[in-house]
């Protein structure tokens, strides 16, 4: 019990530092998963209308998501020194794998009876993906993003190791200081973080597939 | 008019799908592509707006090669409905209704007002209607959305593919009714894919029979059950729908074959002798080239006999009403009937005479085919 008020006591204490580390946070994820969506995307479409490189993308992308986090960050800290730009390089490399197939699966899935009308409509390929192909995968895409924001959230606690900010910085300056109540207060943080971006994403992707019907 | 020409068809993966198909689609009228499954049929139609492109030969639309039109341009211009209805769940009707306009830029107002007229044409109320998404209409609501899509910019060539076999058979007759009214006024060149002979029957003003990638016949329902070209064609059409037209007569069977003709710049006494030679108070005038002009009467001739300068010509009336040869019997007696007509010329196509039917010859038809059950009964 006396733990668990220390935690409490700790966080109303010190709730505005902990409010500057949870946007620092936001940040990183938000900024890390915009670039995996601009990327990603044009990946995903690539994929779909390629069987052949849907291979080497998918492969290359999977490959990328099961290097370890430390390691991954490790390495991108000897290419790109450390900082809020070798967080974010991070996590969107994390991020792709999820957005990319999500993209790939949800354009396969698009009946073929609605995109050849959108054809023999004469709609142009383009025309196409915007306006009938890309918003009918729009739920898959929203359960990429969701996967990929929730990993993102967890492994930008280790931020600090490679110089960047976040919830990750109580955490580490509590193991370093033996606080045990700092330690805890970013661990639970972070993991209501989490949970908040599932729900949140997750309603979302039941609206879109709703409407879609 | 679309003009198919030699055009074959082979898939990427080598299959022959189409083996040297010609075919015309005339304007105004509803062509029926019909066949078992995997015979060809979707393949053919999706020649017309280059969803596919022939391996060889040409498709020309009012003489114009297709393969010189952009696929974007030309699909524009020609409205498609598919089997599987692919309208845009995400879409409201309106803006499904809306899809071909919309890529033509029409102006908001323009788009609106249209698509309010469509959704009015096929009986479906624009206010409740217009913002609805598609799962939230019926299967027969869809397809005709599906349908007033294709119209919406006024295409003169609209392509069905099996419009209506999801449909259950109530909305299905439904449907089929629409479309024969509505053709009734829009007139547009319609190739409609089908598997069902019925259907084709029902709607088709030409029907092209198809078999593993070839036309096995091709003519008006017509022509296609009195004539079946071989057992195929006879065994696709199916027994019943054979023996309900073929116990019908058509004028062919009863009408006279030789009637008495004579050509417009003759004079009248060679007019009178003829007729008396043949026992008959009318002729039939025609060119030298057999086609019906119209028909001078015993009393016209005797009224102007004495002066020479006269010809046929010159007293000829012309036809009212012809039949072509093969019209059902019956349609014909109640044609008869309703003009007070002793007689009505019967053509062909080109306007050439092929014979007379005449009360005389219809009492004479069905005193021969009544002649056995008479005796019978006696
Ligand atoms: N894209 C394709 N690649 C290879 N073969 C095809 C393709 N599309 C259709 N076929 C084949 O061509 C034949 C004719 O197909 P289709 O025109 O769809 O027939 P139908 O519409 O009469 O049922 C079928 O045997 C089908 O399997
Ligand atoms: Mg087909």
């Amino acid at each position: 019990m006396e733990f668990l008020s220390n935690i409490f006591s700790y966080m109303v204490n010190n709730w505005d530092h902990l409010l500057m580390l949870t946007i620092d946070h936001i940040i990183m994820v938000v900024v890390g998963i915009v670039l995996a969506l601009i990327v990603g995307i044009p990946l995903g479409v690539i994929s779909a209308k390629n069987e052949f490189l849907a291979r080497i993308i998918l492969s290359v992308a999977n490959i990328i998501q099961v290097f370890p986090s430390i390691a991954l960050l490790g390495m991108l800290m000897i290419f790109l020194g450390i900082g809020f730009k070798t967080v974010v390089v991070g996590l969107f490399l994390y991020s792709l794998l999820p957005i990319i197939s999500n993209t790939y699966v949800g354009l396969r899935e698009v009946d073929d009876s609605i995109s050849e009308a959108g054809r023999g409509s004469g709609m142009t390929v383009l025309q196409l993906l915007f306006k009938v192909q890309l918003p009918l995968s729009l739920p898959f895409l929203l359960a990429g993003v969701r996967i990929a924001a929730v990993i993102a959230v967890g492994v930008a606690t280790l931020a600090p190791f490679i110089g960047g900010d976040g919830l990750g910085k109580d955490i580490v300056d509590g193991i370093n200081s033996r606080q045990e109540a700092k330690i805890y207060s970013g661990a639970i943080i972070a993991a209501l973080l989490a949970i908040l971006v599932d729900l949140t994403l997750g309603r979302a992707q039941k609206q879109t597939e709703q409407r879609i019907g | 008019m679309i003009e198919f020409k030699n055009v074959k068809k082979k898939y990427d993966n080598g299959y022959e799908a189409l083996k040297n198909i010609n075919l015309e689609c005339s304007e105004g009228e509803i062509t029926a592509l019909i066949g078992p499954s995997g015979c060809g049929k979707t393949t053919l139609m999706k020649l017309i707006n280059r969803l596919h492109n022939p391996t060889s030969g040409t498709i020309t639309i009012a003489g114009k090669d297709t393969s010189s039109i952009d696929p974007i341009e030309l699909r524009r211009k020609i409205g498609y409905v598919i089997q599987h209805v692919g309208l845009f769940p995400h879409m409201n009707i309106g803006r499904n209704v809306a899809t071909v306009p919309k890529l033509l830029k029409w102006d908001k107002e323009r788009t609106r007002k249209r698509v309010d007229e469509l959704l009015e044409m096929v009986s479906l109320d624009p206010e409740t209607y217009r913002d609805r998404f598609p799962s939230e209409l019926s299967g027969g609501q869809q397809q005709r959305i599906g349908v007033i899509r294709a119209l919406a910019v006024e295409p003169s060539i609209i392509l069905m593919d099996e419009p209506f076999s999801a449909l259950d058979p109530i909305s299905r007759e439904q449907l089929q009714d629409e479309l024969i009214r509505l053709q009734r006024d829009i007139k547009k060149t319609i190739v409609f894919v089908t598997h069902d002979m019925d259907e084709a029957l029902k709607i088709a003003d030409k029907i092209a029979l198809m078999k593993d990638g070839e036309i096995v016949q091709y003519g008006s329902p017509e022509e296609i059950l009195r004539r079946p070209a071989n057992d195929f064609v006879k065994e696709f059409i199916g027994e019943k729908r054979l023996e309900v037209y073929q116990d019908t007569p058509t004028i062919r069977q009863v009408m006279v074959n030789n009637p008495v003709t004579i050509y417009p710049h003759r004079g009248l006494a060679e007019s009178l002798k003829r007729m008396e030679g043949k026992k008959v108070d009318s002729l039939i005038v025609v060119d030298e080239r057999d086609h019906l002009l119209g028909y001078v009467t015993v009393f016209d001739v005797l009224k102007e006999y004495d002066n020479e300068a006269i010809k046929v010509k010159d007293l000829m009336h012309s036809f009212e009403y012809k039949v072509e040869s093969h019209m059902l019997l019956p349609e014909a007696i109640q044609q008869m009937h309703e003009r007070k007509a002793s007689y009505l010329p019967v053509v062909d196509e080109s306007g050439v005479l092929e014979g007379l039917l005449t009360r005389g010859s219809i009492v004479g038809y069905i005193g021969k085919e009544y002649d056995g059950e008479v005796e019978g009964v006696l």
